[in-house]
């Protein structure tokens, strides 16, 4: 009978090991890395063949991984998400430069030398920078501070880390920081302000900011009040990508409120040949929904305002306030008409299950006109299109609902977070926050600028960041950052997400709303 | 086998046998074990040494400290080449311990209660590390709050099992009812039919080989196959790529968003799980009747039974064991099914089930709803196990 016993045994150690997989997957020591809310796309997604791998990350370049939990087991954590490569969005095609007016407030660049000389003798001194950004765009960055090692001395010395977010604030509280670190996110800001190493930065640097700078920018470097982090990069999340080939043919013009986007959308609708004014998909893996939440970002700052946002990104304002369910009201007006989209794609339903990387292609096979996306979806288009004001393909400002809060834009971008208060330290920090850098940056990378007001358009590279750069300098701009990056991440990262996806498949609104209000952490 | 018989006891009692007696396999087979046992263990104090910096010395390897170049190289490979490294480490380090392991319990005249040590030693020390600690860390968890960055933050007594009970949730609890019941009944009856019927026929070997090789596939791989299957409709007057669609399509039906409906994306996703588990189920189940004896067919058949009367009045009843033991089986594997409705799923609250439910918690650093979703599951799944063994005991018992 040895063989029965034997058999039992192995029964019973499959039943252990049965158990050991479900209940020790949680208490295992590590916790899972931090979500960021920032998903790769998916590799698991039925893409055919398209190379696109935009992040779309707060920063461009930040290579977003999902978390991967090291708790499921093997066979799941090999094709959910793959650390995409880092996009480095060079819109191709024509190199028209449009507008080049002159930046809005004047350039420093005769000044800034004798300021960063003003903070001591620091020839010959280094400063560290850490930061997520890598390959290109770091190359182009240590060449745009060639003129600071000039002008004082003292040398950058980089380090591009695509572990940057897991591993920036373990150096920060095992007490070995980088002199700098380029925060990708506010919430991570926070994170490491929260370490206690994080030092603010000298007067010269709050000066520019508020000279150069919105003060949306000034609001998202701050944690709880105090100003920590001067921004660096930038991107725009409100834009609308269309074809200026298919608006013209059929006459169409670019609208420039809400109420005439909607008129638009319906003369589009309505007409016989069956092409549909939108396309969409919020599907991305397991951060499918996080497209939705933009536009629903995008709606609250048109409709309530930057003051009720700020108060919702902290949950004092609920997501079941009447305001709040109005601005769902009003994307559900759109994403759940069915006269409006999904065109080329399949009904509402279907924007829930397409790929957020693929639903731009109809408009490139004439089947819809419109779609809002992130400037990162420059680098995403099929065959290389002329993006350009008359090309195949170029996006306009998602536009404002009235008036009262001036032109919102939703944001994305890095801050200078400093660990050290060294005068060479100091020095580079003010550097960094200059309208000089600013232009040094966007002339040595395609696919980087900033919303510094001294950035001279001229200096851009590409028609859709020379768009962004006048969408960011319009003196009525309100930029505010992503709220789903703001919020806690059972919300942010995970709620609101999974609720806006079911809402697309026929949810209703109350109970969307419900859903993510009772997933807020009670901490 | 034949090497243990080969060494019997050397005449000479209680004198080593020296290596140059022993067969030529072990001869150089001692001397790499044992090289490879130094180099992991050199290479494993080296690792534990190399990132000394200022305070703690880490236990192997310090994330938070700047490490040297080999443990970079082997904790965050970035190469090819370093992840081959990795793979090679990994195989030589598994090599090792068994080979310690083997080589130090075949060894002869060692008392029955080390060679005991040794083959339980290491499962008890993996089970309490990896079992009872982190269990017992689950369940306290469950009663915790945590804030944003995952840091526990007081108790808050049962609120965590309240939300695992109440609103969206709930419909989690009932698509793992689902589950439970209906991947056991479906598999097992497909898989008891395909027993049956291609039970002694000419095509045998090759019909179930077909049938098994889904369940030979990984769960993510499947889950990515059947998302072709239920690809959304394709807008009108384009061909539906989704074979699903496309099938309904050719019987003039109207083409679903099969996962994004509900009940029906549950539905649509059950039938991935029967269509892995069905293999499972019926190579044990073919197993068992061709067990079943012969003679008890024969007088069946004497007494005149046949066909389905035969089947469900003699064979079935004669397997019923095993039956209920691949029935139980299949249920533990659907309650902690997770990569089908991750991949499938399209982050539907109303297709989740408690297995993703549980992760969702986790990733978004909510470990005491984690923890809570953990323990339900702990807590269903306990019965179906003790349940499960003590059939395969009965089961065994019958032979």
């Amino acid at each position: 009978m040895p063989m029965i016993r034997h058999r039992r045994a192995l029964a019973l150690v499959g039943a252990a090991a049965t158990a050991a997989l479900v209940l020790s997957a949680c208490g295992s020591s590590t916790t899972p890395p931090a979500a960021s809310n920032t998903p790769a796309p998916s590799t698991a997604a039925p893409t055919s063949d398209s190379s696109s791998s935009a992040s779309p990350s707060s920063s461009e370049s930040s290579t977003s991984e999902t978390s991967g939990s090291e708790t499921s087991s093997s066979e799941t954590s090999s094709s959910e998400t793959s650390g995409s490569e880092p996009s480095s969005s060079k819109p191709s095609g024509s190199e028209s430069g449009s507008s080049s007016g002159a930046a809005p407030v004047e350039s420093d660049d005769a000044t800034w030398c004798d300021t960063a000389k003003s903070f001591g003798d620091i020839k010959g001194k280094s400063v560290s920078v850490y930061s997520s950004i890598v390959g290109a765009e770091q190359t182009g960055l240590q060449k745009s501070w060639a003129d600071f090692t000039d002008c004082t001395g003292a040398t950058v010395a980089y380090t591009g880390d695509k572990n940057f977010e897991k591993q920036v604030v373990q150096k920060a509280q095992a007490g070995n920081p980088s002199d700098i670190a380029f925060v990708p996110q506010p919430g991570l800001l926070a994170s490491l302000v929260a370490t206690g190493k994080v030092v603010a930065p000298p007067s010269q640097v709050v000066d520019n900011v508020t000279k150069y700078w919105d003060a949306g920018w000034k609001v998202n470097g701050s944690v709880k009040d105090t100003f920590y982090a001067a921004p660096l990069g930038a991107n725009i999340k409100s834009l609308v990508w269309y074809s200026p080939k298919m608006f013209a043919a059929k006459g169409y013009t670019v609208p420039t409120t809400w109420d005439d986007m909607v008129a638009l959308s319906d003369k589009i609708a309505a007409d016989a040949d069956g092409v549909k004014p939108w396309c969409a998909g919020v599907e991305s893996g397991n951060a499918t929904g996080w497209t939705a939440t933009d536009w629903l970002e995008e709606v609250v700052l048109r409709n309530n305002g930057p003051d009720v946002y700020d108060q919702w990104v902290k949950h004092d304002v609920k997501f079941a306030d009447p305001m709040i369910a109005d601005s769902l009201a009003k994307v559900g007006a759109i994403w759940k008409n069915e006269k409006y989209v999904n065109a080329g794609i399949g009904d509402v339903s279907s924007i829930a299950t397409t790929n957020f990387a693929d639903a731009g292609f109809p408009i490139q096979s004439q089947q819809c006109y419109m779609m809002q996306q992130a400037s990162f979806y420059a680098s995403n288009w099929k065959d290389n299109p002329d993006i350009s004001e008359n090309g195949d393909i170029y996006a306009f400002y998602l536009p404002t609902m009235s008036d009262k809060f001036g032109t919102p834009v939703e944001v994305g971008g890095e801050f200078t977070a400093a660990f050290a208060s060294r005068p060479e330290v100091q020095a580079f920090q003010y550097y960094l926050s200059t309208a000089h850098w600013a232009n040094n940056q966007s002339k040595a990378i395609a696919s980087r600028v900033s919303a510094n007001k001294g950035l001279d358009v001229a200096n851009v590279q590409g028609a859709i960041n020379k768009l962004s750069v006048s969408i960011l300098q319009d003196p009525a701009a309100v930029s505010r950052f992503d709220a789903s990056d703001l919020m806690p991440a059972a919300v942010g990262s995970g709620a609101e997400w999974q609720a806006l996806t079911a809402w697309l498949t026929g949810t209703e609104d109350a109970d969307t709303l419900a859903a993510i209000d009772g997933a807020w952490p009670t901490s | 086998m034949t090497e243990v018989q080969d060494r019997a006891p050397s005449p000479v009692q209680g004198r080593a046998p020296r290596p140059a007696n022993k067969t030529k396999e072990t001869s150089w087979g001692a001397p790499l074990i044992w090289g490879i046992i130094g180099l992991v263990i050199v290479g494993g104090i080296w690792l534990g040494w190399s990132p000394l910096k200022q305070g703690s010395s880490p236990i192997l390897y310090d994330n938070a400290k700047n490490p040297g170049w080999i443990s970079r190289m082997l904790f965050q490979p970035t190469t090819l080449g370093q992840k081959l490294l990795v793979m090679v480490v990994a195989i030589a380090l598994f090599l090792a311990i068994m080979g310690l392991i083997l080589w130090l319990i075949d060894r002869p005249k060692i008392p029955t209660g080390v060679v005991l040590a040794g083959f339980l030693g290491p499962v008890v020390i993996f089970l309490s590390i990896g079992l009872l600690w982190s269990g017992i860390k689950t369940v306290i968890q469950s009663f915790q709050k945590f804030d944003d960055a995952g840091a526990a933050n007081g108790f808050v007594g049962l609120d965590n099992y309240a939300k695992v009970f109440t609103g969206q949730n709930t419909q989690v609890l009932i698509n793992s009812v689902l589950w439970i019941f209906l991947v056991p009944l479906f598999a097992v009856a497909f898989g008891l039919l395909y027993a049956v019927l291609v039970d002694r026929t000419r095509f045998e070997a090759v019909a179930k080989s077909l049938i098994f090789l889904p369940t030979a596939i990984s769960m993510v791989a499947s889950g990515i196959i059947w998302r072709y299957v239920y690809l959304a409709p394709a807008p009108s007057g384009k061909d539906q790529i989704g074979l699903a669609n496309a099938l309904v399509h050719l019987v003039g039906g109207t083409p679903q968003n099969w996962i994004t409906k509900a009940p029906l994306g549950t539905f649509a996703l059950i039938i991935v799980m029967v269509w892995i588990q069905t293999g499972f189920a019926m190579t044990v189940l073919s197993a068992a009747l061709k067990a079943v004896p012969d003679d008890i067919i024969e007088a069946a058949r004497i007494d005149g039974a046949t066909g389905p009367r035969l089947f469900f009045s003699v064979m079935l009843p004669s397997i019923r064991p095993t039956v209920v033991v691949v029935l139980t089986t299949v249920a533990i594997a659907s309650l902690k099914t997770f990569d089908i409705v991750n991949v499938m799923g399209g982050n539907l609250p109303k297709n989740n089930i408690l297995a993703n439910a549980f992760y969702n918690a986790l990733v978004v650093r909510q470990n005491g709803l984690a923890g809570a979703f953990a323990v339900v599951i702990f807590i269903i799944v306990t019965p179906v196990i003790i349940f499960n063994v003590r059939q395969m005991k009965k089961a065994e018992e019958n032979r």
